[in-house]
Order: structure tokens, then sequence, then C-alpha cells
């Protein structure tokens, strides 16, 4: 070997050190989507994505495809797909119309009782678990590929949405049930008369961001000292400490903004709750590392003793069970159960999960990436209407952003 | 014969901080069987791909002359041009479609674009009666055995004119008549004057084929020796792959062999598509702690399936018999209650069946094992972290970290890491079927040592192998299963390759019920 190339490789090998336990897809995600942010900082009219109230409308807008999303990297991972829950959605949603808002009596659901709105979501949830079921039979005891199972729940439930709301919309929605989809916490700003804050200001907007960054910082230090205390490799201090302090801005700047409008979302705390619990269950549960172990190698799976048809099972009932989540979100952001509801959203969920570096053959995802590509979609859109850019670019731009993310992932595992 | 058809000059071929092949000379004369020994990641393989195009001519250094001339290949048409063929280990024939279109596959008999069946077929059969294939050209792949694809590959080879046929390790999936038969077609090819060079494990076959063999080490050629004489043993072929003295081949032991650990009596199964086909019939064997025990058999012979069966009921069905673990009737329903029961089985392909490739050793040490990390609900992933460091190094798992993912691992690493999953869910019998396929002498060797320090502390192990010399080497007591049924038992000191083969080879009586 020459000597040059031995200089190389030592150099590369070096960074490679410096950069050991670095994730370098996921942190790389995370660059896009900032780098997009501020694209459209720059060029929006008035610098009008940073506003307190688009901030706002980011998180409604997007909250019930990111739970979609959320149970979309759990079955692509398996190794299966689920086009139905856009559909799903919409037949859950006119459920909770049923349910809550009860307008049918003439066509037969007058026998059910007026449920209050808390009821009515947990009924809503309870069949869309049933959904689940339903689709986890056919594909994980009976065979059938999770493709076909998924087409032909895509019209089954779009056809039961439509039955279910004799082709008319149910609402409006009691005010409580809007509230998951339209509501903020504390808007009334109660906290603030306590506090002694300025009205500009949401003060338990202020209070619940900073107890997240708390969060934050008390998960990833014990994370940390927990890697060291084993002797497992741990990122560089100083880019430990540059990455929080990056998000911790990020963070405090989102909370600060939503401080300025009315405050947080419901739909985010939601999903935040969502994002941690589901992030907890892959990473450090036996189920979540069975759908792992399952995608990645089947037939090792099996052979490891785990049930994968009892592990397929759960993972339609999960994701159904949030698809009906997603509708019951979508009807009370719509303040009325529509047939048309969330037409399309599944083709949205599979983008998010696989712009968030999920692989097409299984055994590769997370939650958080399938997230953080969710919001590049939905930062794009936002942005792109903002600039009052015309849907015929919109949809271009949004395919070829799927296909770029994607080869982009190929080319660089062919590197490696 | 002095006529040279093949020449390689200082061939060098880098990857990213590692060089592969290091100046590199061969010479393979006109009309001989070329054998290129070496272990697993020597250079073998990377040596046949620069010479077949797959790295193209300027990706290295060195020349390649071929029949008198100095060549540039790009890509494998190149190479095939001239009559240069390769044939992997994983053989490229698409299992839908037929003998005669595999053959022609890419060089189909047709006029204005329209193919000529009759033309096809005919041809097919002529190139498949020269390498003894008696089949109709018409059976799709999939319906024939791994040994009859090997010779559709090389009645494929046969239809491109080929000079120069490379195969590499032709007989690593075959049984032992199929071997035979794949040696005697390249001694016939020999004498219609076609060149190979055959890269092979299997030293016997070596020893007993070769007129050349060239021994690779490290990227580097050690030397080229003259099989023409016999006096060269396979102990010498393997002191130059391994550039040291193998006196010993198996580690020596002084067995310990106590009470029963495992019963199976009367174990039966049947074909999962065929139901009337019995492929394993009314098996019954002991094992006992500190014991290792064989399993020989041809290939097919049902020790896998039997194997498997047991595990879980992974294979077949309407599987009956009895199973006793330590004395106690077990249940072995589910892959999970034989594993609770005591038993763990490491299978003969660990990168279809045994590992998940894109994971990092850690997840696959635990995978089986994973409810033991569990603290309250969740996965301890430091404590997996710990236990799977604890592996590496009781294992010697060469890696630079548990974090490393194990399709960067060798093939001997990869088996270390299937072995510590299965000893990790601490099981009284370990079945371990091919434990030693496709890994270099020296990380068998290890395997051995492994498997010997499981039997000492006090589990029975069962070995499953087509190679009867590592059975023998190994191997307290051997029983040789034929078609399904268990057909000897022979002890370590009467143990010896002819009495296996005669067992293995029995035909079963024909019993009219």
């Amino acid at each position: 070997m020459s000597s040059s190339t031995q200089q190389k490789s030592s150099i590369l090998a070096s960074a490679r050190e410096r950069f050991k336990g670095v994730n370098l897809r996921q942190n790389g995600l995370f660059v896009a989507l900032l780098a997009l942010v501020a694209f459209f900082a720059f060029t929006t009219p008035d610098a009008a994505s940073l506003t307190p109230a688009n901030f706002s409308n980011l998180v409604v807008q997007n909250g019930y495809i990111l739970v979609l999303a959320i149970g979309m990297v759990i079955v692509i991972i398996a190794g299966h797909i689920d086009l139905s829950v856009g559909s799903v959605a919409a037949f859950i949603g006119a459920v909770a119309g049923i349910l809550v808002v009860r307008p049918l009596e003439q066509d037969g659901w007058g026998w059910l009782p007026a449920l209050p709105w808390w009821a009515g979501i947990i009924g809503a949830i309870f069949v869309g678990a049933l959904v689940g079921a339903w689709q986890g039979f056919w594909v994980a005891y009976v065979g059938i590929p999770a493709f076909i199972v998924g087409l032909a729940g895509m019209l089954l439930f779009r056809g039961l949405a439509l039955m279910t709301l004799q082709n008319t919309n149910i609402g409006p929605f009691p005010d409580e049930f809007r509230a998951i989809g339209n509501g903020f916490l504390d808007k009334e700003q109660a906290l603030n008369g306590m506090m002694g804050i300025p009205p500009e200001l949401n003060a338990t907007a202020l209070v619940v961001t900073v107890v997240g960054i708390l969060a934050l910082w008390i998960q990833q230090l014990r994370q940390r000292v927990g890697h060291v205390k084993y002797e497992q490799a741990v990122e560089p201090i100083t880019w430990f400490y540059a990455k929080n302090v990056i998000l911790t801005i990020m963070i405090g700047f989102v909370g600060f903004q939503l401080a300025r409008a009315n405050g947080i979302p419901y739909t985010l705390l939601l999903l935040v709750f969502l994002v941690v619990a589901y992030s907890v269950l892959m990473n450090s549960t036996q189920f979540g590392r069975y759908v792992y172990a399952i995608g990645g190698n089947l037939n090792a799976a099996m052979l490891s003793g785990i049930n994968v048809r009892r592990v397929n099972f759960w993972i339609f009932v999960n994701m159904s069970s949030l698809a009906a989540l997603s509708g019951v979100l979508i009807a009370a952001r719509m303040n009325s159960a529509v047939p048309k509801a969330g037409d399309g959203f599944e083709l949205d969920a599979i983008s998010s999960v696989f712009i968030g570096g999920a692989a097409v053959q299984g055994g590769v995802g997370t939650v958080i990436g399938s997230m953080i590509g969710g919001m590049i979609q939905g930062v794009l859109a936002n942005g792109m209407n903002l600039n009052s850019v015309g849907i015929d670019t919109q949809m271009t731009i949004k395919g070829l952003v799927l296909l770029f993310a994607v080869a982009f992932d190929v080319w660089s595992k062919n590197r490696k | 014969m002095n006529d040279t058809i093949l020449e390689m000059r200082s061939i060098t071929k880098e990857f990213p901080g590692v060089v592969a092949l290091d100046n590199v000379s061969l010479n393979v004369s006109r009309g001989e069987i070329h054998a290129i020994c070496g272990e697993n990641g020597a250079g073998k393989s990377t040596l046949m791909k620069v010479l077949s195009g797959v790295y193209p001519h300027g990706s290295y250094s060195g020349d390649i002359v071929y029949d008198g001339e100095v060549r540039e290949f790009y890509n494998l048409r190149d190479s095939e041009a001239e009559g240069i063929v390769i044939i992997h280990q994983e053989l490229a024939l698409s299992p839908h479609l037929s003998i005669a279109e595999n053959i022609f596959l890419r060089n189909e008999i047709k006029r204005f674009g329209i193919i000529n069946w009759n033309e096809t077929n005919r041809r097919a059969k002529e190139l498949m009666n020269r390498v003894g294939l008696k089949e109709n050209p018409s059976t799709p792949i999939k319906d024939i055995g791994v040994g009859k694809q090997q010779l559709v590959e090389i009645a494929k080879a046969l239809s491109k004119e080929v000079k120069l046929l490379i195969l590499d390790e032709p007989t690593a999936a075959l049984n032992d008549e199929d071997s035979a038969h794949l040696l005697g077609l390249l001694r016939q090819l020999r004498e219609q004057g076609i060149t190979s060079i055959i890269i092979s494990h299997k030293l016997n076959e070596i020893e007993i084929i070769a007129d050349t063999t060239t021994i690779i080490r490290d990227g580097q050629v050690v030397e080229s020796l003259d099989m023409a004489g016999s006096s060269v043993s396979q102990e010498r072929i393997i002191k130059g792959m391994v550039g040291r003295d193998m006196e010993n081949r198996y580690p020596t032991r002084v067995p310990d062999v106590g009470e029963e650990i495992l019963r199976v009596e009367n174990w039966t199964a049947y074909h999962p598509q065929d139901h009337s086909r019995r492929i394993v019939d009314d098996v019954s064997i002991k094992v006992h702690r500190g014991e290792i025990v064989g399993l020989a058999g041809i290939m097919g012979a049902g020790r896998t399936e039997f194997a498997r069966s047991l595990f879980g009921h992974s294979y077949g069905v309407n599987i009956s018999g009895k199973v006793y673990v330590a004395g106690k009737e077990a249940n072995v329903r589910t892959v999970s209650d034989a594993i609770r029961s005591g038993i763990a089985y490491a299978t003969e392909d660990r990168k279809r069946f045994g590992l998940n490739l894109i994971e990092d050793i850690k997840r696959n040490v635990t995978l089986a094992s994973l409810r033991d990390f569990v603290k309250g609900f969740l996965v301890s992933s430091n404590e997996e972290f710990r236990k799977a460091n604890e592996y590496r190094e009781s294992m010697n798992i060469k890696a630079p970290s548990v974090l490393t993912v194990t399709n960067q691992l060798s093939g001997g690493n990869q088996q270390k890491v299937v072995l510590s999953k299965w000893i990790n869910v601490n099981p009284e019998v370990l079945i371990l079927d091919e434990p030693t396929r496709g890994i270099d002498v020296g990380a068998k060797y290890e395997i051995y040592l492994i498997i010997q320090r499981l039997a000492s502390e006090g589990k029975g192990v069962i070995v499953i192998s087509s190679e009867l010399p590592e059975l023998i080497g190994i191997c307290d007591r051997i029983y040789a299963i034929a078609e399904g049924a268990i057909a000897g038992e022979v002890t370590r000191d009467n143990a010896d390759p002819e009495t296996l083969m005669k067992f293995m080879t029995a035909e079963k009586e024909v019993t009219n019920v």
C-alpha cells in the first residue's frame, strides 16, 4: 500500500473513531428539516412561516398524518404495508359521529344510547381495534399479503364509511370532542393570573416547554451515564452538548411561539405522548424487538421462539387503533364526520415513514425518524402554501422529495 | 503439457483500508484442473472476480494474459465472450424457468426475435447428455435437486463454448454421490480440452482431482503445488493455508459422560406438503450429559428434518413420538416450548435461518432469551450490551464491538454469534446443525473447542455434519441416519468412515403391510 493511501485511510479511521456512536442518518434528516424551515423563513413573505399562528397550524394540520405514521412505521418495519388506514380513519370518524352526535335515529341507530364525548372516543377506538383484528386475522393467521388485505380494506372501509354516513355528513360535535383536534391547553390563561405573567404569553405553554426541556436533558444524561457505566461507545462530549443545546433552543423556540399564539394544542400533547410511548415500545420492549427481528429475518425470528403470528396480529390491531385515533382527530378538526375524510392519507403516512429512513424490505425504521419525515412533508406543504405555489407544482415537488430521499438512502448504503 | 492458457501477473486489488490481493501471480496450463485453496477471506473469490471482469479492468493493477494476449475485461460479458465462465457457489438459475430456458438464458435460440422451442429443447438435451443429466429439458429448475442444478450451470457454460471454467465451491452443497459425479464430469471435460479452476474447501476432493493446487493466504500466493506426484497430502495443503502445522485438526478431550439428558422415542414426521411421505421414521436416540453425539447421513436423509421437527415442530406435519429432557417428558410443540424444555437448535444455514443480518451482534445474541433481560416492562439494553460483550470475549468473536452489524462478520464469527445466542438460553441439549459449514480451518478448531467446553459443562450436544472425519474427530457416539430412520450406531472407538458410510447408504428393507 502506498503511504498516501495509508494516510488517507488512517484519517478516515480517526474521523470514524471520533464520530463513533453518532447516528448520521437520523441527524442528517434532522438537519434537512432545519434547512427546510430556514429556507421558508427567508422565502415566505414577511417570514410568515415563523409566525406563532403558523406553528400552531403546522402541528394541528399534520397531527393526524403523524399519528398514522407511528402505526405505519411499525407495520413497515415488520415487512408489511397497510393501505387501508385512510379509509379506516373515515369509517371510525363516522362511527364516532354516530356514537357522539347520533343523528340517524330514522335509520335504525336509535337504540344506541347517547354517549358522552369521552366514551364516544373510547368506543370509536375500540371499533378501530376490532377493524385491526379483522385485518390482522387475514394477514397473520391466513397468510394473505398485507398489501392485498390493505387494498381490500381500503375499499371495504370506505364503503362502510359511506354506508354509516348514508352519504351525508354528521356534525357538529360537542366542544370537548372538538378540542382534541382544535383546542389548546389552558387557552383561558388561568395560570397567567396566578403567576402574574402578561397575557401576551401563555404561561402554561411556557411551563410545559420548560418541563419538556428538563425531561429531554434528564433522559439524555441518564442514557449517557448508563452507556459510560457499561463501557459502551458514546458520542463525543462536545457533540453531545452541541446536539442537545440545539434541540433545547428549537424546543424553546417552538414553545415560545406557541405561547405567543393560543398555547399548546392538545394534538401536540397527544403526539408527544405517543412518540415517547411508541419509541419506548419499539426500542425497549420484547414486542418492539420482535417486530425488528421479524422484519430483519422472518425465519430466524421463528426459529428463535418468537410467535410471529401473534406479533403480526397485534401490529395490525395497533395500526387500526391509531388509524381510529387519527379518524377522531380529523372529525374533531373538521367538526363533522364526512365520507371523504382521510382520502389518500395512507400514502402521506407511508411516505413519511420512508423519508424517515425505513427500508422497504423491513427490519429498519424508527418512530422519531418517521415523525421527522412527516414534518419535512408538512413544512414543505405549509411553506409552499404560504408562497402561493400551485397544487400542481406542490405534488410534483412532494413526489420528487420522496424519490430523492429514498434514493439518497440507497446510495449512502451502497457506498459503505 | 506446458501450454499456458491463463497467466495473471502481479495482480493487486485494494479496497478502502484493505489490500485484498497483494501482487498475486497465477499460471494455469491448458487442459488442467487447477485448484485454489485458502482460508475464508484469503482472496480466492476476489481473484476470480478480477479474472471474470466483475471487478473491471482499471480497478486493479497487474495484467491478465489469456490465450497469449493481455486482456482487459470490463464485465462478465467480456470474459464470457472469450470463453471464461464462472459458476458461483450460489447458483444463478431462475427457479420457475425450465432447464432448457435456463441453459439458454441470455443466449436464446431465435429467429426474428421469436424463440425456436424445438431447437432449444433439442440442443438442451444434447448439452444435458454431455453433463450426464437425465431429466426432461422442460422440467422447472425448482423441481430438481441442487446437484442437478449444478449440472445445469455447467451445461449452460458448455453452451457458451467455454474454454476456462471456474467453479466456486461446487460441491459445498452436494452429497457425496453428486460430488463424485461432478468430479467425474470435470475429468471428462479435461479430456475434451476444457480447463477448470476449482475453489474448494474439500481437501480430499482436491487431492483426488487437481493437477495443480495454488494456495493463497492473506491475499498472497503462498505456493503452487504440482499434484501429479501424489506426494502432496491434505495436511500439506492445510499447512500452506494456515501457515502452521495442523498436527491435530481436532482438539483432544477426555469425555466425562453422565446421566441421560435427552431421550427421543419413536419420533416420526411427515413431509409438510406431501403428507404421505414419511421424512423422519421412528427415530429413537439418547444423549447423556457431557456427551457429544453425532448424526451422520447423506444429504436428504432427514437429519435436519429430524432436528427441526424436534425443535418446536418447526418442520413437518403429523409429528408423533415422545421427548424426555432430564427424565421428564418435554413439550416441544412450539419453538418457545422447546426452548423452555431445554432444547436449542443452531441451524445449518445461518444466513437464512440463524441471524438477523441487518442487526448488530448484541441484538442477535439476546433474541432467543430476551425475556431474561426484561426489568419491569423494559428490556435493559445495558445488560444486553454487557452480556453480549461477555460472549464476544469468551467465544473470541472478532469484531470491533458488539454493535457491529453481523452482516460484516466472517462466516466463522457469524457462527460464533449463533452459538452465543443459543448458549444464552441456557439449554440442556444443543443441536448443532453443520456448525462448521463454510468456515475456515482456524475457526473450525475454535468451534470444536466451544463444543467440547459445552459438553464439559454437563450439556448434551448433538452435532449434525456432512463431514465424516469431523464427526469421528469430535463425537463420542455417532448415529447414522438413512432415509429418515436410524440405520446404525457406532461408538468413538470403532467409528471409521467406511462403517458409517455403509450405514448411511443402507437401503431400507421393503416391508409390505
